[in-house]
């Protein structure tokens, strides 16, 4: 077994941490050395999810930490919730999402849209892990381009019938309940997108899972069809209104990931170094030949940069300052900075960096579905492009 | 069931120690700090019982320097319904230094069951838990692998060489505890949380004299490489003279 991580933190940024966070983060930490990397390979030369670590995730209080307390959750600010992120994507990116899901995209736009029965009733059973939920925004062909969807919403009076599709879906055949996005309105009218509650089990709902995966195997990702699902009006979230309300959870999300990249890298630098001190190739350990430390150098260079800009960017979102370019700047830097330490912790391994023995690869390969998703790595460019010039260059 | 347990302030059993300056501490610079791994044993213990009483407290107790009660809010976040910190610059090397300030602590207290890891995985002493139960005049047992609690009656088994050896006792008492014993919990985050609201109160420890003073901190000796005395079948012969001889194991 793999010996106990230790954590990166050359600049001694633990030091940066209250009590508190440093505690949060070793709970975390040692969950995920003792319960998720011993299984983590298999699950994911599997293609399956490990749905029993979900009591124990919600019970620690992984879901939605970043909520109040009186819906169940742990109130925790924002660096706490980060570094827990952190930590479970250090064990796998798969995982990391399910809790961004359950946390970031279903029990925040609940807690942010809805009533106050639709909170004190869904927030502490998703807190529990009793109901998992999803996330439904993304369709077959509206990806970077949210506000172009065709689902729809017809209000029939006494409720809404819900028409669409929607793909990518981390979590969908596990959920009990969907956060569907669909336009009230006119198709060409972005403004008109709401959220509902839907549940799984509805008649017109189905959910398939989504196969050949190469990447987050350890994750379900579904497809959604949405064929005249009947809800009651107590499905749609009332404060809703238009495109910017699952963006915001997107920005949630977003947040959660530039501290889960963090994480992954971290994995990857640690095997790396471990794995170089004690390979040796010619006469003496790989670790002291210059081109593997340049690997490491730039390796331990960008996880510091890396994790100050997560921290920063925490500490703006406690005091109600972080802007979604923020977000989006740390999402786009600390993924495309795990993709590379990934891929070069994965060469420095040689042939046995292609096992599932050591991480680097999973991760690799992880990691290409978290550039890509939750706003690729080229929308985020255009996003913080528009910030900078005042020009937007979407279309 | 009221219970204490008390814990300690060592160095992560991962931390790579380097002596400090003084030759006779370590260098604390960049060290992280953890609760005794077999003081979390101890807690998780008091928990179960106070859990299975439906009733009751669990005060964890440490001795050190203010840090110390950070390894105090590891216990409350645990479970502990509240603290108290002996200061002391440091902690003494002489155990009997400390067990004279814990047991002044524990004396009035009311406790049904004190606990202790068995030894602190800095110093190995084993030896705080014993002299406190004495000072106290309290049975003591050490490095107990399971307990069974009836009423004002315990039962203890304790894992020695070759077998088991079970040991009644009455309350109140001091046990040690063994690893094992039971499957410490993650302090959960609503725990960490709520541990920020637990009361914590510090007051000077009353150590007593100590009379034994460290006078030398050293590391075990580098290991020196190996070496490869032949290969295949044919190195055997080699091999095993070498390990009568040399190496002197067989």
């Amino acid at each position: 077994m793999a010996p106990r991580f230790e954590g990166v933190d050359f600049y001694d940024v633990a030091s940066l941490l209250s009590e508190e966070e440093r505690a949060v983060r070793d709970t975390v930490r040692s969950w995920v050395d003792e319960k998720l990397l011993p299984v983590i390979g298999q699950h994911y030369l599997e293609g399956r999810f490990p749905l029993h670590l979900v009591p124990e995730m919600a019970q620690l209080g992984f879901f939605g930490a970043n909520l109040p307390e009186e819906y169940g959750c742990a109130g925790l600010n924002n660096v706490a919730y980060g570094l827990i992120m952190q930590e479970l994507e250090r064990g796998d990116s798969g995982v990391r999402s399910f809790a961004s899901v359950q946390g970031a995209l279903v029990m925040y736009p609940i807690h942010a849209f809805g009533s106050e029965e639709q909170r004190s009733y869904w927030l502490p059973k998703m807190a529990s892990g009793e109901v998992i939920g999803c996330f439904g925004l993304t369709e077959p062909d509206y990806g970077s381009n949210p506000g172009g969807m065709i689902t729809t919403a017809r209000d029939t009076g006494s409720g809404w019938v819900l028409n669409g599709a929607k793909m990518w879906i981390t979590n969908g055949s596990t959920a009990k309940i969907a956060i569907v996005w669909a336009k009230t309105g006119a198709l060409d009218d972005p403004g008109s997108i709401r959220g509902f509650i839907v549940p799984t089990d509805a008649p017109g709902f189905s959910a398939k899972d989504q196969k050949g995966k190469l990447s987050l195997r350890a994750s379900d990702t579904s497809e959604l069809v949405l064929e005249d699902v009947k809800v009651g009006n107590d499905a749609l979230l009332p404060k809703s209104r238009g495109l910017k309300s699952p963006l915001s959870c997107l920005t949630q999300a977003r947040y959660g990931i530039a501290w889960g990249a963090v994480g992954a890298a971290m994995a990857c630098y640690d095997e790396a170094l471990r794995y170089a001190k004690q390979r040796v190739m010619f006469t003496k350990p790989i670790a002291a030949y210059q081109l593997q430390q340049q690997r490491l150098a730039e390796m331990l260079t960008e996880i510091t940069k890396a994790q100050l800009l997560a921290l920063q960017l925490g500490r703006l979102k406690d005091r109600g300052k972080a802007t979604p370019p923020q977000v989006s700047l740390a999402k786009r830097n600390n993924v495309n900075m795990a993709c590379d330490i990934a891929r070069e912790a994965r060469r420095l391994l040689g042939a046995n960096g292609i096992l599932v023995e050591y991480t680097a690869m999973r991760h690799l390969a992880n990691l290409e579905s978290v550039y890509t998703y939750e706003g690729t790595h080229d929308m985020h460019t255009l996003i913080l492009g528009e910030e900078i010039t005042g020009f937007s260059a979407f279309e | 069931m009221k219970i204490a347990v008390c814990i300690k302030r060592v160095p992560d059993t991962e931390t790579r120690i380097r002596i400090a300056g003084d030759g006779v501490s370590i260098d604390e610079t960049g060290v992280k700090f953890i609760l005794n791994p077999y003081d979390e044993f101890a807690v998780e213990e008091a928990l179960q019982r106070r859990e299975k009483a439906g009733a009751g407290e669990v005060v964890a107790i440490a001795l050190g320097p203010d840090a110390a009660q950070e390894t105090i809010r590891s216990a409350l976040a645990m479970g502990a319904d509240r603290g108290v910190l002996l200061k002391a610059d440091r902690i003494p090397a002489d155990a009997l230094a400390v067990a004279k300030a814990l047991a002044a602590e524990l004396k009035d207290g009311g406790y049904d069951l004190i606990l202790f890891g068995k030894m602190a995985v800095d110093d190995y002493n084993h030896a705080a838990g014993p002299m406190v139960a004495e000072i106290l005049g309290l049975p003591c047992v050490t490095a107990i692998s399971r307990l069974e609690l009836d009423g004002a009656k315990g039962v203890a088994e304790r894992e020695i060489e070759g077998g088991v050896e079970v040991v009644e006792f009455p309350l109140p008492a001091v046990l040690t505890v063994e690893k094992g014993l039971n499957t410490p919990r993650y302090p959960a985050l609503k725990g960490i949380m709520a541990a920020k609201k637990k009361p914590v109160e510090t007051r000077p420890a009353a150590l007593g004299a100590a009379r034994l003073t460290v006078t030398g901190l050293s590391l075990p000796p580098e290991r020196k490489a190996g070496r490869i005395v032949g290969e295949g079948p044919d190195a055997v012969s080699e091999l095993v003279r070498l390990l009568r001889t040399e190496a002197k194991v067989l």
